[in-house]
């Protein structure tokens, strides 16, 4: 048998994907999976298959996302929950930097570096999307995040190619998936129970290898069940473009990107952000559940001496008032103003600031605002009416 | 992709290392606003350490934050650099509660400077409002030794006579060849200056518009009515450079607070042209 190599193709069942968590874990991974927990599914530290979350399927609309087993389902037929890689990568709270008072005098301590190296098992291709705008913002603008830098470095990626999209999905739309990659480590497409497993890297092949001098049954796959195995994700955003309806459900989102940045800046006034602000709650929802969502602040922490501190980021969100608040008041002070930033960031200067929209339609941000705000439909509503002045002359609103 | 005009000087790769330094004095300026000169604790900071006219540092008082803060001092000079705070908040307040020989600690130099090195002989009308001109004074020091040909204008406006600040500097910076006109909101019995606004004293200023470059800083709407009553003399939009002011919580394009438009006022400012950002400072709550 060949061993494995990167672009080499293996047939893998639940017990040999068993060997490759254990392979992992051999190497001091600390391995993160998708979980059924409260009602979700979530990422996880895994240890067994037996915890991923087969036959579980998950309903999701705007404001709305709900399990439902399914005995013909497979391992990775849900597909994202309200976690993403960002929760490892760029954790909510985090110590940037600490000091410390010895004798009257403050010194900053060296920065720890004791975490064990991560593993995602389950990763889609607007997840790998996503990691690769969080490299832009944490390691391509000028400035590296060290911290970020050095679990982005040793981050083993399992991805998954979709074969089911939810209603709030439209990776289609913003060529981030069906189909995973690049940048994994290993890939995995589900067919009737088993998973063909494409070899993304030399770190994949050596953790494949592992698994299979551990004991894992790991046959080729023929040329023609690599294109079968192709045809999945392929055919997934086939039915995407089309909007067809899954079987279980309505047809998932889309989004019409075209000239999109313009569009939203040449529409800075337009009457929808007042209109979305009187459904909007600005309760951050969106902004926590996005995948490259990166905006954070910092804040003193404390001991009870007070000779110790640390300088602790946590993630900000651009609808709280604090965000923008400058000489004690808020610049952004209307909710309007609010969801123009976040929708705009987005879509149209993310653009100017990374080269690559800050989406990557995962459709999170729309399961998880509480009253269903749809970014694909107010995009929608400001093109069709593009060039609408707000009704309100006088500047103040929105 | 928008890149950092300066990259982070050597004494800075982590973004979240900072330098201790030292008070090396205070001196009180206008009613609240104190300048603190600092010199770095470590030697191979001292003089590792160099900024741009128009760069800022984020000065840190641990348990306490950080504030972003401009370079006061003459980037020429090496040593001890200056900034000059108004005490308005957390930090800063905590700042005036410090003394000589105290601590604080330093990030930086961060943003995008004046474009004062690229001035080659045209005119610099540097405009300031209050506290602006805080951020204006490293770019004065290093114009009061132009050979270029170029004049150099400050027009300096504060609310009160008592607001205008460095007035201990005008009679130096005349004497280099430098104008300097005063205007106040407000006068009082001893003021036989201008009252008024800077915009209506730029609009008395002789100026060949072809050739003058405006810097400009205070608060916004005092910066777009300035750079508005420059336009119909003739000035280029992209002749005059406004200092913005944002919160922030990294100075690195990292946090995300002090997005302005497309714009990372840490980095890709907080020294703007005005032609890319004239459409955005219209724009009510951006």
């Amino acid at each position: 048998m060949t061993p494995p190599f990167p672009g080499s193709w293996h047939w893998l069942e639940a017990a040999g994907l068993q060997l490759v968590i254990d392979a992992l874990r051999r190497q001091g991974h600390r391995v993160v999976g998708p979980q059924v927990a409260d009602g979700a599914i979530v990422l996880r530290d895994l240890v067994s298959v037996a915890d991923l979350p087969t036959g579980w399927l998950d309903e999701q609309d705007g404001g709305s996302y709900r399990l439902r087993y399914d005995p013909n389902a497979g391992t990775f037929d849900h597909v994202v929950g309200p976690h993403s890689l960002k929760n490892f990568l760029f954790p909510a709270r985090e110590t940037v930097a600490s000091f410390a008072r010895d004798g009257g005098a403050w010194t900053q301590a060296p920065p720890s570096v004791a975490e064990p190296p991560l593993a995602v098992l389950g990763v889609r291709g607007c997840d790998l999307a996503a990691l690769a705008v969080q490299d832009r913002v944490f390691l391509g603008g000028g400035y590296v995040d060290e911290a970020y830098k050095a679990r982005r470095e040793r981050l083993f990626l399992v991805a998954v190619n979709c074969r089911r999209a939810a209603a709030t999905c439209f990776c289609h739309s913003m060529g981030c998936g069906p189909t995973a990659g690049p940048g994994f480590d290993v890939a995995l497409t589900e067919i009737g129970g088993r998973f063909a497993c494409e070899v993304g890297s030399d770190r994949g092949a050596a953790v494949l290898a592992s698994a299979i001098a551990a004991g894992a049954v790991v046959a080729a796959c023929t040329d023609g069940e690599i294109d079968a195995a192709r045809a999945v994700p392929r055919d997934l955003a086939a039915r995407m473009h089309a909007r067809q309806a899954a079987a279980d459900g309505p047809s998932p989102r889309s989004l019409d990107t075209h000239g999109i940045r313009d569009l939203l800046m040449r529409n800075l006034e337009h009457p929808r952000w007042d209109e979305v602000a009187s459904r909007c709650l600005s309760c951050t929802n969106c902004t926590l559940v996005c995948p490259t969502c990166f905006c954070a602040s910092v804040q003193e922490v404390a001991d009870l001496s007070g000779d110790q501190v640390d300088r602790e980021r946590h993630w900000a969100s651009c609808f709280s008032l604090d965000h923008a608040r400058m000489h004690g008041q808020s610049v952004r002070s209307s909710t309007a103003s609010r969801y123009r930033q976040w929708l705009t960031h987005k879509f149209a200067t993310w653009i100017d600031q990374f080269d690559t929209s800050g989406c990557t339609g995962c459709g999170r941000c729309i399961t998880w605002c509480p009253v269903g705000i749809d970014v694909t439909e107010e995009i929608a509503a400001i093109r069709a009416t593009d060039g609408a002045a707000a009704p309100d002359a006088e500047r103040g609103t929105p | 992709m928008i890149m950092p005009a300066h990259p982070p000087s050597a004494a800075t790769t982590d973004p979240w290392r900072a330098h201790a330094a030292r008070i090396v004095s205070i001196r009180d300026e206008t009613p609240g606003v104190q300048t603190y000169e600092l010199e770095f604790e470590e030697a191979s900071v001292r003089t590792g350490y160099s900024f741009a006219a128009g760069q800022f540092n984020m000065l840190y008082l641990p348990g306490i934050g950080e504030a972003a803060i401009s370079v006061s001092s003459d980037p020429d000079h090496r040593g001890t650099i200056a900034h000059t705070v108004r005490a308005v908040g957390n930090v800063t307040d905590a700042l005036t509660r410090l003394a000589v020989r105290d601590h604080l600690f330093i990030r930086g130099p961060f943003g995008t400077p004046w474009p004062v090195a690229a001035a080659g002989g045209r005119d610099i009308v540097i405009v300031a409002g209050g506290l602006g001109l805080a951020s204006q004074r490293a770019a004065i020091e290093q114009l009061a030794r132009r050979k270029d040909g170029g004049r150099t204008i400050v027009v300096h406006g504060a609310k009160r006579p008592a607001g205008l600040l460095y007035a201990s500097d005008y009679a130096r910076w005349r004497a280099a060849g430098i104008d300097v006109h005063t205007v106040v909101d407000e006068g009082d019995v001893a003021w036989h200056g201008r009252v008024g606004l800077v915009t209506h004293l730029l609009d008395d200023l002789p100026l060949d518009p072809s050739a003058t470059t405006i810097l400009c800083c205070g608060p916004d709407a005092m910066m777009v009515g300035v750079a508005e009553a420059a336009m119909p003399r003739g000035v280029s939009p992209e002749q005059v450079y406004l200092s913005l002011e944002r919160n922030m919580s990294c100075a690195v394009a990292h946090c995300g607070l002090c997005q302005f438009g497309p714009h990372f006022v840490c980095r890709d400012g907080p020294v703007l042209r005005y032609d890319r950002i004239a459409g955005l400072m219209r724009v009510p709550q951006l």
